[in-house]
């Protein structure tokens, strides 16, 4: 039996090592996996949500413990825990690096002492809530024989019983000409405020303040080190009791819990990120999955685009899509600015979230369990390439082509928009041809309506205005045939870069 | 004491803001190449030139001034180069003993400010040497009016004032401080005590209790051992140290400005030196007025390129006198980005005293200069390609003076092309009508021959070349436009058939 994770059910190897999927970018899925490990970098999630799961049954493992999670007792109980166990690493992390035996095992001990607080809360937490999920049920079961175990209890004890006699120690350290001696403090009054007096008048006029912000502590140098050596010496049987006790307890983190600590985060990190969204009023739902193409989605949304929004006091449009029978393809047209890449971008992100086992935006939904995805957005011409940006187009199409399966999902947006009207037609019949013959699942954005009729696979959606304002976008995308309308010279005046507004806009 | 070495009348603001379009044609130029070898690897060097080259100058006179500077510094380049070590010696000096080590322990500034005087004076006696033996091979009016200066005004009473001052500040008496162990049994809660002395009644009181004293005393060379003690001690002498060390500041101010100011000729000499490798030819510009549209020029190469490629790149001649527009048509990969480029280089090398790349160059100087190329997809989302390009444009017109000088790189092609080029047509005639000048690279046929069909006298049509046999040229023609940009060579050449 494997022990029990809340991540997974069976051993994936080499998880650690999944690298960010080259859609990321296109997606905009990087930013939102920036945003939600922003802070937490320190547990390395980022290989959870660059690998997407093939197994369905641990697909639903996982929106069991979201299920959970919904709990908000529960989740601030972990988010402590979490917090606690970050100091304690943080302690961990200073014996580790620092050199001297008193100040080492001081920071052992803060360690120990932070650690067992937090398992102990973290206990009373998972008793505290209703689990149903198998993930949290079989953690919790470990955690309670765990914190009730003698080793764990005694522990606990002697960590705070050292503290206590090392808090209570006081004395003083007098420094001249390079020599420096300790003793036991015994009464000496202060002397700093007659010290600063007799420098005062030599302050200058307004340069540089050298005045330096003493810091109270972070590590320890060789003199500091032999003052607390001086200071052992001075107290000897407090620190007899802190070598006991560091020798006795040479570990004391638990493997189970420390697994635990990290997967966990993959589920609060995912929620705190949804959570602000979730409170504006916008659905999320967990999607079926299924092997054959018929998908559809219901007032979804593109989740970076809903994060962004959150700063801003523009609302945030759903919008929905479904494909059947024989349908493959999405073109979608319409005039700039109406919201066709963020449609294409939610299409994979969905398809990604989904295969994570995550929540995903809209009122409900079924996607495709595909194998890959594959991105080509345009890109901005580089000198480093040394090439032209149509040949960089196409070359990347055709390295696409070459590993698509039909199991795979095309994101194409404005591809060949670099080159004339005519060369673009002819390009992109060429590849769409090839994507249709494939069989894959694709959403292309285009202005080039040609496509939107190609063949009984493409259906068309296009974005739209306000029928009495066309410079007002709805953002809405709606199944209906291309209607060759681009609203271009409507957008120009709207920025006043029509001939007459650019005289009045610069004085001869 | 003023340096004056950028301007004959001010200071160079370092701190200056730069105009909005920076950043852009940073971007679009491929400026960061040309900083970077101007740099040599060194930050300061690259920001200087930044701040020089992006504060452009407009009037020649002042632009000439520069350029005579720097020819002094390409006649003398060794002289420079030591003159430009004084302020970097102050530098690696004051980084290796003083706020870089000390910065933490006022113990330590006390201490090495007096030293760091000393150093000061040694490195203005080393100024006064290069003046004296050098001056005299320096003809431009910046250089000798600066020489003139260092042989007249350097007076050293400052320091010895601060000196006498520094000999009675030293604390001699040693630190009593009492403490805690905090957390990881760290010292904490330092307070500085009086030491006891022999007739305070209660130490009396305390004659024959025994209590144990540990002392410890570093080694004689032990200099982290000495800043430990330090650190301790500056509980007690925080306040000291600050008085001592500003006064050094006022003189080091002089210095780090001439590092400023010299500082954008030793990245002039840097990218010299990387392009005489390649043996790219450099010429100093002449300069016409705003109002006298002139660009006339032989072998004008894109600085970037050749830089990256370190080898001598394909360059351009062109001869457009009183042209405002110069459209670029042709090819893909034909040179016309490469084109662009260098005369967006071109311009701003010239308007800050800059030589160019080139066998000879004229131009006049603009009011601005604006480079619009297409971008990437917006990633925060909030527009269309097309809507952020006019934006941009927008943003761009809200900057615009008559004479200002604005670079386009396939804008506008967002949108079909129809419509991309009525809006185009419209933005380039009030440009002119505005008498702003622009280049217009494009494969948008409809557009750029819409102009061609005016025939008017003040539009140049250039061409990327293109060989019968499908391969292409870099070097641009005049030419009208075609009607095709040849995507079909492209796809052959990847996907076979």
């Amino acid at each position: 039996m494997i022990p029990p994770s809340i991540l997974f059910i069976n051993e994936i190897s080499d998880i650690d090592k999944a690298t960010q999927p080259l859609y990321f970018p296109d997606l905009n899925l990087d930013q939102v996996v920036d945003t939600i490990t922003t802070r937490k970098n320190d547990y390395n999630l980022k290989p959870f949500f660059y690998t997407p799961i093939a197994d369905l049954d641990l697909i639903t493992y996982r929106q069991e413990v979201f299920g959970d999670l919904s709990d908000q007792k529960l989740l601030s109980g972990l988010k402590m825990f979490a917090e606690s166990m970050i100091q304690v690493r943080r302690y961990l992390g200073l014996v580790e690096k620092l050199d001297y035996h008193y100040h080492k095992e001081g920071w052992y001990l803060e360690a120990t002492l932070k650690y067992c607080q937090s398992v102990i809360n973290l206990e009373k937490t998972l008793s505290q809530v209703n689990l149903t999920s198998r993930g949290f049920l079989s953690i919790h079961n470990y955690i309670q024989q765990y914190v009730n175990s003698i080793e764990f209890q005694s522990l606990y004890k002697e960590a705070r019983a050292v503290k206590d006699d090392l808090v209570k120690i006081r004395y003083c350290i007098l420094l001249q000409n390079g020599t420096v001696q300790v003793s036991h403090y015994s009464g000496e009054v202060d002397y700093g405020e007659e010290i600063l007096k007799t420098f005062e008048k030599f302050k200058q006029g307004a340069v540089k303040d050298y005045r330096v912000e003493l810091r109270e502590s972070s590590g320890m140098n060789h003199v500091e080190a032999k003052i607390l050596e001086f200071v052992a010496r001075l107290n000897p049987l407090v620190f007899k009791e802190l070598d006991n006790f560091c020798e006795r307890y040479p570990q004391f983190i638990d493997s189970i819990i420390q697994r635990f600590d990290r997967e966990v985060q993959f589920y609060i990190s995912y929620l705190d990120f949804i959570a602000d969204i979730q409170q504006r009023g916008y659905p999320f739902c967990f999607p079926k999955l299924t092997t054959d193409k018929e998908v559809f989605a219901e007032e979804t949304f593109d989740l970076a685009l809903a994060y962004h929004l959150l700063y801003q006091d523009n609302p945030l449009i759903c919008n929905d899509f479904s494909l059947h029978g024989n349908e493959r393809i999405i073109v979608v047209t319409g005039p700039n600015q109406g919201g066709k890449t963020t449609f294409a971008r939610m299409f994979g992100q969905l398809h990604h979230l989904a295969k994570l086992g995550c929540p995903i935006p809209g009122r409900a939904a079924q996607l495709y369990l595909f194998d890959q995805i594959f991105t080509h957005f345009e890109r901005e011409e580089k000198l480093r390439t040394l090439r032209g940006k149509l040949q960089d187009d196409l070359l990347r199409i055709h390295t696409i082509l070459k590993q698509a399966t039909p199991q795979s999902i095309f994101i194409l947006n404005e591809i060949f928009s670099s080159t004339t009207l005519k060369d673009a037609i002819f390009l992109s019949e060429r590849i769409l041809s090839r994507i249709s013959e494939l069989d894959s699942l694709c959403v292309w954005v285009t202005f080039l309506d040609e496509l939107s009729t190609f063949n009984e696979k493409v259906i068309s959606m296009v974005s739209t205005v306000q029928p009495d304002n066309p410079l007002e976008r709805t953002f809405k995308i709606i199944r209906k045939p291309a209607d060759g309308l681009a609203y271009a010279l409507s957008l120009a005046e709207k920025h006043r870069l029509s001939y007459k507004h650019i005289l009045e806009r610069i004085h001869p | 004491m003023k340096v004056f070495l950028l301007y004959p009348d001010r200071d160079f603001n370092p701190q200056a803001e730069l105009p909005p379009q920076t950043e852009d044609l940073i971007q679009d130029l491929e400026f960061n190449n040309i900083l970077s070898a101007m740099a040599n690897g060194d930050k300061f060097l690259f920001n200087i030139a930044k701040q020089t080259i992006f504060t452009s100058l407009t009037d020649p006179a002042e632009i000439y001034y520069r350029q005579a500077v720097l020819q002094d510094c390409l006649n003398n380049p060794a002289v420079v180069r030591e003159l430009y070590q004084i302020p970097i010696k102050s530098l690696e000096n004051k980084q290796a003993q003083w706020l870089g080590i000390f910065s933490n322990y006022p113990g330590g500034i006390l201490s090495s400010a007096v030293q760091f005087l000393e150093m000061l004076v040694g490195l203005l006696r080393e100024l006064r040497q290069i003046t004296d033996q050098h001056a005299s091979k320096f003809r431009s009016a910046g250089f000798q009016r600066f020489f003139a200066m260092i042989a007249q005004e350097l007076d050293d009473a400052y320091f010895a004032e601060v000196e006498s001052h520094l000999s009675e500040l030293r604390f001699r008496k040693g630190v009593l401080i009492s403490a805690q162990l905090g957390m990881g049994n760290e010292g904490m809660n330092y307070i500085l005590r009086r030491p006891k002395r022999q007739n305070d009644p209660w130490v009396l009181r305390l004659i024959g209790r025994k209590s144990p004293v540990y002392s410890y005393t570093i080694a004689p060379r032990d200099d982290h051992g000495a800043r430990a003690i330090g650190a301790l001690r500056d509980r007690g002498i925080n306040l000291v140290a600050n008085a001592v060390a500003q006064s050094a500041d006022h003189v080091d101010n002089f210095l780090s400005t001439l590092r400023t100011e010299l500082g954008f000729y030793i990245g002039c000499l840097n990218l010299a030196e990387q392009l005489k490798k390649s043996e790219e030819p450099i010429t100093f510009p002449k300069v016409a007025p705003a109002n006298e549209h002139i660009h006339s020029f032989v072998e004008l190469s894109d600085v970037a390129l050749s830089l990256l490629k370190q080898q001598k790149v394909i360059g351009n001649a062109v001869h457009a006198h009183s042209k405002d527009l110069i459209f670029i048509t042709g090819a893909n990969q034909g040179g016309k980005s490469t084109f662009l480029r260098s005369i967006g280089q071109a311009q701003l090398m010239m308007q800050c005293g800059m030589f160019v790349v080139a066998e000879s160059f004229e131009a006049n100087v603009c009011n601005g200069m604006f480079t619009h190329y297409r971008r990437e997809e917006d990633s925060a989302m909030e527009r269309g390609k097309l809507d952020e390009e006019l934006s941009r444009m927008s943003a761009i017109v809200d900057e615009l003076k008559p004479h200002s000088l604005v670079l386009f790189n396939e804008s506008f092609a967002a949108t079909n092309e129809r419509e991309g080029s009525e809006i185009a047509r419209q933005i380039i005639n009030a440009l002119l009508e505005r008498k702003i000048k622009i280049f217009y690279v494009t494969h948008q046929y409809e557009l750029a021959n819409s102009f061609f069909k005016e025939k008017a006298t003040n539009v140049l049509f250039l061409r990327a070349g293109r060989q019968i046999d499908g391969k292409r040229t870099f070097r641009l023609k005049v030419g009208k436009p075609l009607p095709t940009s040849y995507g079909l060579d492209v796809y052959k050449t990847i996907f076979g058939k």
